[in-house]
């Protein structure tokens, strides 16, 4: 080929594909107005739009939250200053009445609620997705169980507005259980109609769409970059919220987002390391909401199955020897409620979180390391969720210098964040630092999931003691029939338990911090502690 | 020519087959284990096995090697657990972003590095000539998530000039209708011209950065050609006429210099898509480059080998092209193949 | 009685008259580092590089491990040259501690590369063949990689140690070295000297060994100059990623990954000092291959 003639037919396939472009009539890009949008910028985004789906992650509860209604709901108190979301005051949603019976309670639907498509909510909508709920399996229908809600038989629809919910054993965490993330109604004429027999519950299709009656709906997500949210003007569940549209940025570098949040261009950003937290509350120039996790506590682990933690003593050394002042300033920056250092004459209270007696003591340390017979130390890892390096990695190298004055050699060891589950149910990790947090807040709660025998994959340090059983069960039946006086003493009985036993030693309570620009007001704390835009305004 | 590219391609076979070997056998040795991130936190180690016989991972490697294959040559590269899409519309749609950075970032690198190594070889040994070699040096001795970190402290937070680092495209933008999926390009066809300056606003900053980071290669090859031409006869002749200097050195040597300057931007070209997945991390730029840099933290596989296996058949085909652009530009070349 | 050293082309080994006396190795460095300033400056740069490496722990001010916790995030003063970080350890001591770790990852991944890439590329120019044939392939599916993907991926699976970033650098530089030793050896795989060893009994492998490898050192030496650089930069990306080595271990591209954070922030010391450092010794290393090609062969200086 010539080569005049490739560039003479290059030019005539270049004017070729420039002519038939439709003239376009000059359009100005357009530009939304910024005040009626709110800018949200996060590190990562949903990879699914619904909570019930296979391996949702959790920025895809966030959609979940706002874009569907419960039944019921919580009311908002006030603590230090912000509003807190009220564990014992229910507030209805979907529910226009509440009746509780003594083996079930009776929900009564609002008449005028509606699907964001235009269909009225039914009865046999909430019990399609309730069962949708108790049987897709995974963390959905492990949330629901711990409410006692496991059977579809549970759920009877009594007439087209009325929905009873049967108990299958008393328990004071069915309610609670009906108010979180998961339990959410969806419109179930519309997700059955791209069902499959593959995909009866139609998770495909509520991956990429909303179908609720949530006040905001998904208007478009391109997962890893953004979700476009806009408003419900037809929603029922409340008072209409004051901003109209939603744009939720995904910007991994957190560098980024400080900046963007500083010169303006960003509303609100919860997902900073807490030193930049810290410097921008003292420079003033945005609103800096900190509050402490619910039930929520950031601890170090240690396997109890296995030599050497399985030695009493060696644990209380490692109890004494972690570096639990430094961890707050230089990690937490002032950020976190500490659990150590209560003073010995301080009486167990019938609270959790609270904090143990321990505190840094090396010399203390280094001599129970010698009664446990181990005068010499011992080599060892520490572990931790590298999803969360920006707190777990200096909490570990700083507890690894801590722990080398008494004698534990170890290594680090970061587990991709994707992995971390997996490693932490096998259950061998002899020492390692995680968090755990429930949404439903109660001490008995926490316990059963990270104490019990029963060994759930939250009992981490595969922990098994029959008093401690009898106390965190005991605690649960007294709760569930309303005995004060049972409840008050098993609570303090499996707290103190846990602090003699020192299975796993608490460090701090974390706090949700949240940046915003000092024109956005609104901001509530909820138990699953992401953003709910329902209350937020701007200017 | 028609022998030309199907030579290169049928070589090319052979490579494709060991990428898709080594990548498949990578991912498979990386710790992560998607039944467990599938069956959820709180799944028993029987509801683990259920979703690992469901996904197929229970079977052993050749066979699921074999899977592997057979839904590649089906077009389906599987899906993504971070993003919860299918891998190929992924790629489909992050492609064009990666792919007009890295482009701009060149023409760039091109603009500044081959005036700069021309000049450095007129002026062979003077004073020109070590500042362009430091100049050329010091930019690919600094990190480019280091040097694009910089950028953004200075022209964005410090000086307020440069735009919000926020990806390809201001928010309250909407991009123009896709032709290419280039969106400067793209905002021409469509006559915006508003909007085609609101596209290329957040391009400057990481397009400076891969341009800093790829001048040295291009500098320096643009030189040695350059000298090496400009000791040769017929350029010795062309001044010994008496012909203007300019000419002499554009229109004469540059031009027979420039064969392996077009080797060397290919090769450029093929290191920087690869190499630009930090300053897509940086820059919040929604490449595949960061894309699959987040899907290898997460341990998300799928996303990893789609993108390896895409940039192996683009460096293929990079190669085909210079290998036809070698042709125009030179007779020689294509008379001996 | 070939050189190991100097000009080589057939040429030369063709010429029968007898040698002038050849200028030995040190005076012809000598006179082409006087020549060339900047060339004498890298050769300066990586003395101080190697000097700091070695006696590290006695020019450091602090423990490069030890935090002090209320001397968090100073800014440089008296006290601390260049400031402290997040855990208030001593940037200084941090730098100079680096050193070691970086002149180790650079110079382990050289000589690993230079070992497989090499040696294979020699075979492979040499004897060619099914040797070339299969070293060839390897190397072209390796290049068909986008090669930080591909470090990434390595590290990754055998899990993040210096050892095993030594290797991952090792093995994406591999195709480039296969190709130069098997250009190089190709070359002179039928020169004069070659055939004449051959004559005197020398068996293929010994003849690889003797007489090509001393040839292909000099145009390796150079890229080997150039590797350096790059895997330390590679080390960096890889932290910056998190697959870099573990904390609390000081490395130049941890601390540039790990300080990058506090910029907007305000706290430019904590990568600036490192980044400096880095950007310094890649900065010696490539200017260093430059000087080792105009030693080693002045035809192709760039």
């Amino acid at each position: 080929m010539k080569r005049r003639e490739f560039l003479k037919s290059m030019t005539a396939m270049a004017a070729g594909t420039a002519l038939p472009a439709a003239p376009a009539v000059w359009s100005p890009a357009k530009a939304q107005s910024r005040q009626e949008t709110l800018l949200i910028v996060s590190e990562s985004g949903p990879n699914n739009l619904d909570i019930h789906g296979v391996g949702a992650n959790v920025p895809g509860y966030e959609a979940s939250w706002n874009c569907y209604d419960r039944l019921i709901s919580h009311e908002m108190k006030t603590v230090n200053g912000t509003p807190y979301y009220d564990r014992d005051k229910f507030k209805m949603e979907l529910a226009d009445d509440m009746k509780l019976g003594d083996m079930s309670v009776t929900f009564k639907l609002k008449k005028n609620a509606v699907f964001q498509d235009g269909t009225p909510v039914t009865a046999k909508d909430v019990k399609w997705s309730l069962d949708r709920a108790v049987t897709v399996g995974g963390f959905p229908t492990f949330q629901m169980g711990a409410g006692s809600l496991t059977k579809p038989e549970q759920f009877v629809v009594v007439d087209d507005h009325t929905v009873r919910v049967d108990f299958l054993r008393k328990d004071r965490l069915t309610i609670p259980d009906l108010a979180v993330i998961v339990p959410c109604v969806i419109n179930s004429e519309l997700v059955k109609k791209h069902a499959t027999d593959k995909d009866p519950w139609g998770l495909e299709y509520t991956k990429q769409n909303t179908a609720g009656s949530g006040a905001y709906k998904v208007a478009n997500w391109t997962a890893g970059t953004q979700v476009i949210l806009e408003r419900n003007d037809a929603w029922t569940g409340g008072p209409l919220p004051k901003v109209k549209r939603i744009i939720w940025r995904m910007v991994p570098s957190a560098g980024n987002r400080r900046a963007l949040l500083e010169r303006g261009d960003a509303d609100i950003s919860y997902d900073l390391p807490n030193k930049d937290f810290v410097e921008l509350k003292g420079a003033g120039k945005l609103n800096i909401v900190s509050t402490p996790y619910s039930n929520g506590i950031q601890y170090i682990g240690m396997n109890v199955k296995n030599p050497p933690f399985n030695n009493l003593k060696v644990r209380q050394a490692v109890a004494y020897a972690i570096p639990y002042q430094k961890i707050m300033d230089a990690v937490l920056f002032g950020l976190g409620k500490p659990l150590f250092g209560a003073s010995a004459d301080d009486k167990t209270e019938v609270a959790w979180p609270q904090p143990h007696k321990f505190v840094t003591d090396i010399a203390k340390a280094k001599q129970l390391m010698a009664e446990a017979g181990y005068a010499n130390g011992f080599e060892t890892t520490i572990s931790f969720d590298l999803g969360f390096a920006g707190v777990n990695e200096p909490i570990c190298v700083l507890t690894q210098e801590s722990l080398a004055q008494i004698g534990i050699k170890t290594t680090i060891n970061k587990i991709p964040g994707a992995n971390w589950r997996t490693e932490l149910n096998k259950k061998v990790l002899p020492l390692y630092t995680n968090v755990f947090s429930g949404w439903l807040d109660y001490p008995e709660y926490f316990f059963i999931w990270c104490y019990h025998g029963k060994n759930s994959i939250f009992n981490t340090m595969s922990y098994q003691s029959k008093d401690m059983d009898a106390l965190i069960d005991g605690a649960s039946l007294a709760a569930a029939s309303g005995d004060t006086a049972t409840y008050d003493k098993d609570v303090k009985g499996f707290v103190d338990l846990a602090y003699e036993d020192m299975p796993r030693v608490p460090l701090y309570q974390p706090y949700v911090n949240v940046a915003m620009q000092k024109n956005i007001t609104g901001y509530q704390y909820w138990f699953h502690r992401r953003l709910d835009y329902r209350a937020l305004v701007k200017g | 020519m028609l022998r030309q590219i199907g030579k290169r391609l049928a070589t090319a076979i052979p490579s494709l087959i060991g990428v898709i070997i080594v990548t498949f056998v990578l991912t498979r040795v990386l710790p992560g284990d998607a039944a467990s991130y599938f069956a959820g936190p709180a799944a028993t180690p029987e509801a683990i096995a259920e979703v690992r016989h469901k996904l197929g991972l229970d079977l052993s490697l050749p066979q699921q090697f074999v899977r592997y294959v057979a839904d590649l040559v089906h077009g389906d590269l599987g899906n993504s657990l971070t993003t919860g899409q299918p891998v190929i519309n992924d790629i489909a749609a992050r492609l064009p972003a990666s792919a007009e950075l890295t482009l701009i970032g060149l023409l760039l690198a091109m603009a500044i590095a081959v005036p700069l190594g021309i000049l450095a070889a007129v002026r062979q040994g003077s004073i020109i000539d070590h500042a362009c070699r430091i100049v050329a040096t010091a930019g690919v001795s600094l990190p480019v998530f280091f040097t694009g970190l910089l950028l953004i402290y200075v022209f964005y937070f410090l000086l307020g000039w440069a735009p919000s680092p926020l990806g390809r495209l201001d928010v309250f933008y909407t991009p123009p209708p896709q032709v290419t999926g280039f969106y400067l390009i793209d905002s021409l066809i469509a006559r915006d011209f508003a909007l085609f300056r609101a596209c290329l606003a957040p391009l400057v900053l990481p397009a400076v950065t891969l341009a800093i980071f790829s001048l040295a290669p291009i500098a320096r090859i643009t030189r040695a050609s350059m000298l090496a031409v400009l000791a040769s006869d017929f350029v010795r002749t062309a001044r010994a006429s008496g012909l203007a200097p300019y000419r002499v050195i554009i229109t004469y040597a540059f031009r027979n210099a420039m064969l392996p300057v077009v080797t060397t931007l290919g090769m450029v070209f093929s290191f920087l898509l690869g190499a630009n997945v930090l300053v897509e991390k940086v820059f919040a730029w929604p490449g595949i480059g960061s894309y699959a840099v987040e899907a290898l933290i997460a341990s998300d596989y799928a996303p990893v080998q789609g993108f390896v296996l895409a940039m192996a058949i683009l460096y293929v085909l990079l190669n085909l092209t210079i290998d036809l652009l070698y042709g125009l530009i030179d007779p020689r070349v294509r008379i001996e193949a | 009685m070939s050189d190991a050293i100097g000009i080589d082309s057939p040429a030369t080994a063709r010429t029968v008259a007898p040698r002038p006396k050849q200028a030995s190795i040190f005076s012809h460095a000598r006179h082409v580092i006087g020549d060339n300033p900047v060339t004498g400056f890298a050769f300066a740069l990586f003395a101080l590089i190697v000097l700091c490496a070695i006696f590290g722990p006695l020019i450091e001010p602090y423990n490069p491990l030890t935090s002090d916790v209320v001397a968090k995030l100073q800014p440089p003063s008296a006290h601390h040259w260049f400031g402290t970080d997040e855990y208030g350890r001593d940037i200084l001591s941090r730098v100079i501690a680096a050193t070691r770790l970086d002149l180790a990852i650079a110079v382990f991944s050289v000589a690993l590369v230079f070992a497989l890439g090499g040696l294979s590329g020699v075979a492979a120019g040499f004897f060619g063949g099914w040797t070339d044939l299969i070293i060839g392939r390897i190397a072209d599916t390796i290049m068909a990689f986008p090669l930080f993907v591909l470090a990434m991926g390595i590290v990754a699976a055998l899990g993040n140690t210096v050892t095993n970033i030594v290797i991952a650098t090792a093995i994406i530089n591999y195709p480039l070295y296969v190709r130069i030793a098997r250009s190089e050896a190709n070359v002179r795989r039928d020169a004069g000297f070659v055939q004449a060893a051959r004559l005197c009994g020398n068996g293929e492998m010994r003849i690889v060994l003797t007489q090509i490898l001393p040839n292909v050192m000099p145009i390796m030496v150079v890229q080997m100059s150039l590797t350096m650089g790059y895997a330390i930069l590679n080390a960096a990306g890889l932290s910056f990623i998190g697959l870099g080595v573990k904390p609390p271990t000081p490395e130049w591209g941890i601390m540039v990954a790990e300080g990058s954070g506090n910029i907007i922030s305000g706290e430019w010391w904590i990568a600036l000092f490192p980044g400096a450092a880095l950007m310094l010794a890649v900065f010696c290393f490539n200017l260093l291959g430059d000087g080792m090609r105009d030693i080693v062969d002045p035809q192709r200086r760039t």
